[in-house]
Formats: C-alpha cells, structure tokens, sequence
C-alpha cells in the first residue's frame, strides 16, 4: 500500500502527461501481481467495494484528537482525508512487534468482503499501520475519490507500454477483463495469449470535441467539415450485440462508460439491431425536444415509475454508429459512418430513434446565421433545445479522447448580467487558501431604498491571475467574517462587479431572489465599473420569461 | 512584577519599557535586540542594536556596512544588563546565529524565543531549552497537521528523483539564509558528492555560511553552465526563482521546494511545485508543544502564525495563554500570501 501511496503521490504533482506515463509504467514494472492489477483498476475507476462515508472517517478522527484543533486544521487544509491522514496520532506502541503496512490487494480483497459495522475497526488498524501518504491513499480509496488527474486512458496507456503495444488494443479487450488483470500482464509481457473481449455488448471511449474560438476559423476550410446541431441532453452510447446464444443484449453507456441502462428501460426495446450508436438522449413531447431542465428529472431517480417513463418519454438522437453488427467501423472516415448511421437508422425505423440532421452550410458565415437562428435553419420547433453546432472533419476517423482538430464544439453565446459580489468563501482542495467561491447579487426595491439580492453562486471562470486579483480584493474589503465566508463590501460606490454568464434560469423557491441560475461563471472582473451600475432583478425577471415554458411536475 | 510590564506589544515590535529596548522591531527603533537574520526579524536603521555576532554579519552582508547607528556582538549564554532588565542570548536551532532572548527583571524571566525548532540541522547549534515563567512561541507551524518527519528522508526522496529522472535538471526552492545549506549539508550526509549548482542570489550568504566552517563539498554557480550539462544535477533558488523565466536555462527542470508548508497538497499545487520536499526550520506541531511543556512556564504568549489552535492547545493543558498581535511577521492574519511567508519557512 505504501508503495502504490508513493505512486499517487507523485502523480498527484506532475503536469507533464510523458512523465505521468513513465511513472506508472515504473511502477507496474517494479511491483509484481496481484498488486499492480488492482493498483491498475483503483486508476481506471474500475474497483467496485462498498465506499465508506466521509463521516465514518470523521468519527475515527473525532474519537482519537481534540474537536476544536480537528476543525481548525480541516479549515486550514481543506480536504477530509488529508487533514485526518497528517493529524492521525502515532500509535501508541510503536516498536518491533507491530505488523507491517497492509498491501493494496491486502486492503482491496478485504473491503470487497468486510462487513459494514467491522469496516470501522479495519481501518483504524490500517491507519495505525501506514505512514502519512500511506494513510492519505488509503482514505482517498475507501472513500472512492480518487481524484489525481489521471485518466483511466493514461493508465491504460501506461500498461500498454510495459510490452510496447498499442493503448488501442488494451481499449479494445477491455470490457472482457477483470482486477487484478493477471491475463492482460502476462500478455503485455509475452507470457500469455491476448485476451479475448466476450461481452456482446461493450462500451467503446467516447470521442470528444474542442471548444472553438474565434482565431480558429481562419485555418479552417468549411468544405472539410459536416455541421450538426448541438443537443442540449446526455451524450449515451447506446450499443446492442449477440451473445454465444444468439440472444440480443441492449445496453446503454454515459460517456464515461458507465452503465445507465437501468434507468432508461423504456429505451431498450428500441436497441434491436446488433450496432452502437453515439447520440443524445433527450425528452421528447409530442415529437418535439424538450428543455434540459426537463430532462433533468429524469437523472439520478433510485426508482424508474411507469408514472416518470410516461410523463418524460425517452428519445435518442444519434449522430454516429461505431459498429455496425459484426463491423467496426471507428476507422472509417466520419463521411462513410454517416452513410452507415443514416441507412441504420432507416433500417431500424423505431419511433423512439432518430438521425440528428446535419447543418447545411457553404461558408463560415453561413453557419454563423444559423447557429444564431437554428429555427429558421433547419431545427425548427426544436431550436429552443439547440446549444450551439458541432463540426466534424469528413475525414475523421472516430478515436477515443480529444484529438486535436478533429471535432469542434461552438456553443451559442451564454446570457450574461453584470453582479456585484456579496460574500465570498474559501475554496476546498487546491484553492484552500484562496476566497474562491463568490455569492453575488443584483439590485432589487427594498423598504430602504435599493438593495443587492443574492443570485448564484460560482467558483470558476476566471484566471489564475484574476483568482489573485479576487482574492486580493476580498482579504482587502472585508467588512463580517461568519466562519469560512467573508461578508465583502458591496454599496453604490464601493465594492467589485462581476460579469456573469449562464445557461439558463429557472425559478426557485429556495433562493431569496426567487431564481436560481444554470452553469454560471464568472466571465470578466468589471474593476471599472461602480456596483450602482450593475444589473437590477427586473432584467433577470424579464430573461426568465423569454425562456421556454417549464412544465411543473 | 507582573510580566506584561516587563514586555508588551507595540507598534514597532516587543517593547522592554524597563530594558529601553525593542525584541525584533518591525520599525526603526533607538535599541533593538535581534533574535536573527531573517528579514521580517532584522531589519535596518536602528540606533543600536544587540545580536549575535552571525546574525550582525548577515545584516551587514544584506542591507550594508550602515545598517545600524551602533552594533555589539554577544555569544550564546553571555548575560548583559539593559537598564532595569538583564539580557541572556541562547540557541534557537532556527539558522546559524538564532537566538531566543531570555529577559529577567527582578524574579521574573520570559524567553522571547523567535523562530526555533528542535530538529537536527548540521549548520546551526541546536536548540537549548531555557527554563521560564513566560514562554513567547511562534506559531507558524500551529497545526497538528504539521509534522515534518525526518529531513533525511526527504532529501532520499529528491535523490531518488534524480536517479528516476537522470536527463532532467532538480531545481530546489529553499529559502537563501539558512534553508539552502541545510539542505546542501544534508545532501552531503546522504552521501550526495557532486556539485551543487547554485543561482547567483544564494552566493553571499552561502560563501558566509562556509566561512564559518560549514563543509557543504564542491558549490558552483548556475550562471554560464550550459543547459545540456546541467542534466541530472541539483540546483538550489530562491523559492521564487523556481517559477520565473530564469527556470528556460534547465533542460525539462522538476521543480523541489524544501519547506514545511509541503506537507499541505493544496499548498505545494499552488505554487506549481512537483516535488515537495517537507524541511523546515520550524518546529513542527509536535516540537512546538514538546518544547512549551519542557520549558516549565505556566504562561505561554504565541505569535505570529497559527496562534488560535496552539492557544487552544496550551489551554487545554492548564497553562495560561494568549496570543499576541504582533504584526509584520509574515501576513497580517492568516499568514496566507505564499510567497512572503512561505519564503521563510
């Protein structure tokens, strides 16, 4: 555990993704099975136990230190696990008798079978075991949030160069393995055959689009690209094989691979031809998509009621087939997969299925009229629902990742207010000394005059340096502190103006303004302008109406 | 006599109304007394002032021949008499020359301690603990969160990088009075006998370091070297200097920085380190109380850094405690703005 400690530590530190690989090809070179299988599968997000809460975690700490200097320090550092894993006190007979640090299959195999009221007791054992990474490791693990920058394809790519293959064939075998990977190593080093991928219906990683900017048209030639609109649902892969017995197995991906199928059963019928389409899965009423907020109900229910499947019918849209039956077609040129998505979807004529239609266009400027007006441009009652246009090179084949020009997302342009910031409250993690999360408001009638009313909330958007500049002002013009957040000056002449931009709104009973807003961000500092000057509730009232009409559930 | 009117806060610093006399003043003074080197500690234009003969030459090296109207040098465990109060100077384990200042007036002695840590370091003399009724602590390290561990184990870890990474450069942040020889002088117990490459702002203080005869092996300057041949060393800067342009001389440099503050993620990922290698010369949480305890003084007056938890701290353990607002040592409140505070840690 120690040494697979040591691993994310340093991973945790370095930017650069050529060194990341060497690390962790180190590593699984240097540490033997079942080890380095399980270390693989903690990096992949491939390791299932039952996590423990973060205040089962709180409680072992509560038990051992002081709950004063425990609050201060969790304030100062910011992250649970880490504050417990610095603050655990040495155990009290350190000598020669003590057993060693348990190893990560030790920890792995214990919690797949541990059961819930020992979990409590293992832990504070393992804790007195292991150093201070060690212990930070081990909580980031049985937490399940193992968040150090790496993403399931780097590691994979890192064990693909133990035997100098190609990260490609990992991908492709994937669905069909398990932790600890025994097979996968001994074919990486030349001991065993390739492993065979038998599941009917597997996942393939999704490929994603860059975000265009305006400089990037000029080295673009539109004759190289298909426009399509850009939905405003929940990209799924939706893929359908035979098994062994010829039966058809139907399942649904979020594309991160995760599988959704159980919460879209009403889609499965519809998934009979042996094929995998990428598309998005949107809220269809009357033949016509409806808004992501009412989509939105849909996500995350424990229970799937006939009652929720018939008020938020399901839809796919698609917009590209990765397998065709027995056929991969990712190598084929983006054109030819059309042609095969547009004669599949014919073929497989369901109501609940349809072709996301392309954008004709001949120049940039073309295209810059209809992704401002979508109605007029082909999506008709559905340009409520469109977020913008999608680019595609004719000639790309469909690789996992985010390939450089290959695809290109470009939103419309987000509504913008400009708000003053109220309160502001330190960040977690990287930004724990940094007042990185802003309450702002705008101005509304009060019985005394004007006064600001809160509006959201946001914690990204600007620079690093802008951070600086914030962060600055905040410490600078604090007039309350309650805690964490800091009550920042905010009168007619004196306090900082934020211009916001966001999705969407909707309203909300739970905010004192009566609105909540969807996604926003903070997108300029506005030092220039008196707090006076900003936007008044009015205007955010007036937005709200010309949004699409929300059906109350 | 009550302790308060032999020391108390003000404005330039800690004032010794009976002694005429300030303890590290923020402001220029008639009479400072110097616990060391450090510039938030040591500053210029005072009328005379009191220290070590170490932390007189650092001062000199740093702001000129007339930095002060006067100076006298005193050794460790020599007492002299200022007005009313009398004055004994002992090591604080912090850098080379660091003092704490024990002030006796009449049956009451209080031990201004400085910055102090109890931990080894081969260029200072180490730590004396000087039995007191009044123990002035700072508190930069006041968290039970901050253990440093062993500084040998980490300048291990910056070996091993080496080893992994042979054609890249190791630029080690660390600050340059008292941080930097350190870790020179560890690598040198680990066994480490190639040149260490330093960047031309660690020169003065470093040559000062080994005048006083502290063998830190083969020192080169960075300046002129070639990027090519600069592959597989180990550099020491200015934390600073580790993020600026000057870095573009070393081939793909994995940027270290020595400092207790590492022990924080949070803390070495703002700073863009890769690196962070726990070394300070600070005590740590555990050095802290173990020394407040052993110095047998039922009131104990915390200072610039963490003061809240270590005053809970000592509350908890039946002493009497408060914090004491000094200001100018690191920042105003929270002792947040990195490069400032951490630069000294």
């Amino acid at each position: 555990m120690n040494r697979f400690a040591e691993l994310l530590d340093r991973l945790a530190y370095e930017p650069g993704r050529n060194n990341k690989l060497r690390l962790i090809t180190g590593y699984f070179r240097e540490v033997g099975d079942p080890d380095r299988g399980y270390a693989l599968a903690a990096l992949t997000g491939a390791l299932s136990f039952k996590h423990a809460k973060p205040a089962l975690v709180r409680d072992l700490i509560a038990a051992r230190t002081d709950e004063v200097l425990f609050g201060l320090s969790y304030d100062y550092v910011g992250d649970l696990s880490e504050t417990v894993a610095l603050m655990w006190p040495r155990a009290e007979l350190a000598g020669h008798n003590n057993p060693p640090p348990p190893t990560l299959t030790e920890v792995v195999t214990t919690l797949r079978t541990l059961g819930k009221t020992e979990l409590p007791k293992q832990l504070e054992r393992w804790l007195d075991e292991l150093d201070e990474i060690g212990r930070w490791a081990l909580l980031k693990l049985v937490t399940g949030a193992l968040r150090i920058g790496i993403s399931a394809r780097l590691a994979k790519t890192a064990a693909a160069a133990l035997g100098d293959k190609d990260p490609h064939e990992i991908e492709l075998i994937w669905p069909g393995l398990s932790p600890p990977y025994l097979d996968l190593f001994a074919w990486l080093e030349g001991r065993g055959e390739k492993p065979v991928n038998r599941d009917p219906a597997p996942f393939r990683p999704v490929m994603l689009a860059h975000a265009i900017e305006d400089g990037d048209f000029a080295a673009l030639d539109p004759t190289d690209y298909i426009a399509e609109w850009k939905w405003d649902g929940i990209r799924v892969q939706a893929v359908a094989g035979r098994d062994d017995r010829g039966h058809i197995t139907a399942r649904l991906y979020s594309r991160t691979g995760e599988d959704i199928t159980g919460s879209f059963p009403d889609l499965v019928p519809s998934l009979r031809l042996p094929g995998a389409i990428d598309g998005e899965l949107l809220i269809l009423r009357e033949g016509r998509v409806q808004s992501f907020n009412v989509l939105q109900q849909r996500l995350n229910r424990k229970v799937v009621s006939p009652k929720l499947i018939k008020e938020f019918p399901i839809h796919l849209r698609a917009y590209d087939l990765l397998g065709d039956d027995e056929n991969d077609l990712r190598e084929l040129p983006f054109a030819g997969r059309r042609e095969r998505l547009e004669r599949f979807i014919k073929k497989l004529d369901d109501p609940r299925i349809d072709l996301s239609p392309t954008v004709p266009f001949t120049s940039w400027e073309a295209l810059t009229a209809a992704r401002a007006d979508p109605a007029s441009a082909g999506a008709g009652e559905d340009a409520d629902a469109v977020e913008g246009v999608m680019l595609k090179r004719r000639d790309a084949p469909y690789l996992p990742g985010r390939p450089k020009g290959q695809w290109w997302k470009w939103k419309r342009d987000p509504h913008i207010i400009d708000a003053v910031l109220m309160y502001a409250q330190r960040g977690h993690g990287k930004r724990s000394s940094y007042y990185s999360d802003y309450t702002f408001g705008v101005w509304t009638a009060g019985d005394g005059g004007d006064e600001l009313v809160p509006v959201g909330k946001a914690y990204f958007g600007f620079t690093d340096e802008e951070l600086l500049q914030i962060d600055r002002f905040v410490r600078r013009n604090t007039t309350e502190k309650f805690g964490p957040v800091r009550h920042v000056v905010h009168e007619g002449d004196k306090g900082l103006v934020l211009e916001v931009a966001f999705e969407g709104l909707q309203r909300s009973p739970r905010h004192k303004s009566g609105i909540a807003m969807r996604f926003p961000r903070i997108s300029r500092l506005r030092w220039d302008k008196p707090p006076r000057e900003a936007d008044r509730l009015e205007t955010l009232e007036r937005m709200l109406k010309a949004e699409p009409a929300e059906i109350e559930v | 006599m009550r302790p308060q009117d032999i020391l108390l806060p003000a404005v330039a610093g800690l004032c010794c109304k009976p002694g005429g006399f300030h303890i590290d003043p923020v402001r220029p003074v008639e009479r400072a007394v110097i616990t060391h080197g450090h510039s938030d500690h040591a500053r210029a234009g005072h009328g005379a002032v009191l220290a070590t003969q170490e932390t007189l030459d650092m001062m000199r090296l740093r702001y000129g021949e007339n930095f002060a109207g006067s100076t006298q040098a005193i050794r460790y465990g020599e007492e002299i008499r200022l007005g009313d109060v009398s004055v004994k100077f002992h090591p604080a384990g912090h850098v080379l020359g660091s003092a704490q200042i024990a002030v006796t007036c009449k049956d009451t002695c209080i031990v201004a301690s400085g910055d102090y840590k109890d931990a080894p370091d081969p260029t200072c003399t180490p730590l004396e603990l000087v039995p007191c009724d009044v123990f002035i602590t700072e508190a930069t390290f006041g968290l039970p969160v901050f253990r440093h561990g062993d500084a040998a184990d980490e300048v291990k870890k910056l070996l091993a990088s080496v080893a992994l990474f042979p054609e890249r450069a190791h630029l080690v942040g660390a600050y340059s009075l008292g941080k930097a020889q350190r870790v020179i002088a560890l690598l040198r117990q680990a066994g480490y006998d190639a040149p260490i490459y330093l960047h031309g702002a660690m020169e003065t203080i470093t040559e000062y370091y080994q005048s006083r005869n502290i063998d830190l092996g083969e020192l080169r300057p960075v300046k002129g070297v070639k990027k090519a041949a600069l592959a597989g060393t180990i550099t020491l800067a200015p934390p600073s200097a580790t993020s600026d342009l000057w870095t573009r001389r070393f081939p793909d440099p994995v940027t270290a920085f020595a400092s207790g503050w590492m022990r924080v993620r949070a803390r070495a990922r703002q700073r863009g380190v890769e690196l962070p290698l726990v070394i300070s010369d600070h005590a740590d949480w555990d050095g802290l109380t173990a020394t407040i305890a052993a110095t047998g003084a039922g009131e104990i007056w915390v200072t610039h850094g963490q003061e809240d938890a270590l005053v809970h701290w000592c509350r908890s353990k039946g002493l009497k405690a408060q914090p004491l607002d000094l200001v100018g040592y690191g920042d105003e409140e929270e002792s947040e703005t990195p490069l400032q505070d951490e630069a000294e840690a």
